[in-house]
């Protein structure tokens, strides 16, 4: 009988990531409140007049990413997108608790946007130009990089050039993301090439024995490794650049530039942010505020 | 519908994918089915026993739950096989069940005395269901069967999600989210009608395997 234990590990992790995203680790790591403008001013028929008159946005965010925006046991969301949108929130004086948080999955971004069903969207959201021609990016305001993990005893596999050098090696995504677009260029075959709908299950798939790999940005990563209890470990550099942006509907400057303004006037409360956020995770380095885009 | 023709060797490639996973569940499925039934009318109370015990677990289980079974579950037993064999293998227990349960229908409706005949000729259990019961079974089973099969076509858009990719469902989630097309078309205009080719030309062959088996009763 040689029951592995994979999957109850994957669970734990899971759980774990949870824990470590909600920042429920002590009282030092209390997400910090955002300042609040007073009563601020914007030209008439700006979409910021119009917020900042409605007292209330709306925001789309992931509520399943650890780190970056995650639904806790309470119904609240938490994570570094969640503290950016509670900081431009806080530029055009709307408390967070007067911001409606829509859940936004990858596939429905752009639709949301151009739906008006929600004012942003800030769900670890990359920048790129299809993307631009339906709806406009702030920032970025975080970039993260793809990497790859794999079993702590794999020697065989050092970086994404292993997948090209060996085509029976396997590597897991997610179905319709970023990074699971990346590595298909370093793949010989792709059959190689497994695909779900959460990071949890590639975990769990890797921690059986199913798939050699697993591939997305380092901070999901880190956040596996750092609870697989030695199990898996992460290989090689990163290998792309992940800039995350807010989106906003597409045209929108005025509101792109209030965007960078209010968060280049918040570099303290963007390093707390990341410091109780995603910044749990044993193993990150605490970023600057990148350069921004041009807004168009 | 230019989304779609922008990327029609993707969807060609999906296409194939989704026929493929179809056409070896359709040649694990329907065996399976036929054999399950056997046991569910055999005079054998253990292979009876053990027929329903069959049909209520994979008919009363969602789908998702016996991929998740086969995609994650036998790994855990240390059964390692690629992701498109587990996707396969739980698409077939599953619709085996149904297959079975409209066999069996078929089975009911030939009457007694077909088997007592069988029976009086000397024929034993498995050559009269074979030679006598079963060729009539399936004549009457063409229709019911028809629509588990083409619900089982659709529900080959399930196993994309476990580890498979590349089916058409996929493909249309890849080009909506990750290359940022618009739901709507894509999903329409390319996985609806690649299903569609798919479970219009099962349709079309099942009208006339019916029309060929019917007898004048």
């Amino acid at each position: 009988m040689s029951f592995r234990r994979g999957a109850l590990a994957a669970t734990m992790t899971a759980t774990a990531l949870v824990l470590a995203a909600c920042g429920g680790s002590g009282d030092d790591t209390a997400a910090p409140e955002p300042e609040v403008a007073e009563a601020p001013e914007f030209e008439a028929g700006t979409t910021m007049a119009e917020l900042a008159e409605a007292g209330t946005i709306r925001v789309g965010t992931k509520f399943d990413q650890p780190g970056f925006g995650l639904e806790n046991l309470e119904g609240e969301v938490e994570g570094f997108d969640v503290e950016i949108a509670k900081i431009i929130a806080g530029g055009l004086g709307i408390a967070p608790e007067d911001i409606e948080w829509v859940q936004t999955p990858s596939a429905v971004r752009e639709e949301v946007l151009e739906g008006d069903e929600v004012d942003m969207v800030v769900a670890t959201y990359t920048i790129n130009d299809t993307r631009k021609e339906r709806i406009s990016f702030a920032g970025p305001y975080y970039t993260a990089g793809q990497q790859i993990m794999v079993a702590a005893d794999n020697d065989e596999i050092t970086g994404p050039e292993s997948f090209t050098d060996n085509p029976d090696a396997t590597v897991c995504s997610v179905t319709g993301s970023t990074p699971a677009e990346q590595i298909t260029e370093y793949l010989a075959s792709p059959d190689q090439l497994v695909l779900f709908d959460e990071y949890s299950q590639c975990a769990d798939s890797l921690s059986n024995g199913q798939v050699d790999a697993v591939t997305t940005d380092n901070v999901i990563l880190l956040g596996f490794v750092s609870e697989s209890d030695g199990e898996f470990k992460l290989v090689g550099e990163q290998f792309t650049e992940e800039p995350y942006g807010i989106g906003i509907p597409k045209g929108d400057v005025a509101f792109c530039e209030f965007i960078h303004e209010t968060l280049r006037e918040n570099e303290d409360a963007y390093t707390e942010a990341w410091e109780a956020t995603a910044g749990q995770v044993e193993g990150t380095e605490t970023p600057e505020l990148p350069e921004f885009d041009e807004c168009a | 519908m230019s989304p779609v023709l922008d990327n029609i060797d993707l969807f060609v490639d999906g296409f194939l994918t989704s026929l493929e996973i179809i056409l070896w569940a359709l040649a694990g499925t329907l065996p399976l089915g036929v054999l399950i039934a056997a046991c569910r009318v055999s005079p054998i109370p253990p292979l009876r026993a053990f027929g329903t015990f069959w049909v209520t677990t994979f008919r009363n289980t969602p789908l998702t739950v016996v991929l998740v079974f086969c995609a994650f579950g036998l790994p855990e037993l240390g059964i390692n096989r690629s992701f498109f064999f587990f996707g396969v293998l739980g698409l077939v227990l599953y619709t085996s069940a149904f297959v079975c349960e409209a066999v069996r229908s078929g089975i009911n409706s030939v009457p007694a005395g077909q088997a007592e005949a069988a029976r009086s000729i000397g024929l034993n259990f498995t050559q009269g269901l074979r030679y006598v019961v079963l060729p009539q079974a399936l004549r009457t089973v063409v229709p019911p069967l028809g629509s588990v099969v083409i619900a089982m076509m659709k529900n080959s858009a399930v196993v994309g999600a476990f580890g498979v990719g590349g089916d058409l469902w996929s493909t249309g989630q890849r080009l909506t989210s990750a290359l940022g097309y618009e739901t709507f078309p894509i999903f329409v205009g390319g996985v609806a009608v690649g299903y569609l080719i798919i479970t219009l030309t099962a349709g079309a062959l099942l009208q006339v395997l019916e029309r060929r088996v019917a007898i004048a009763r």
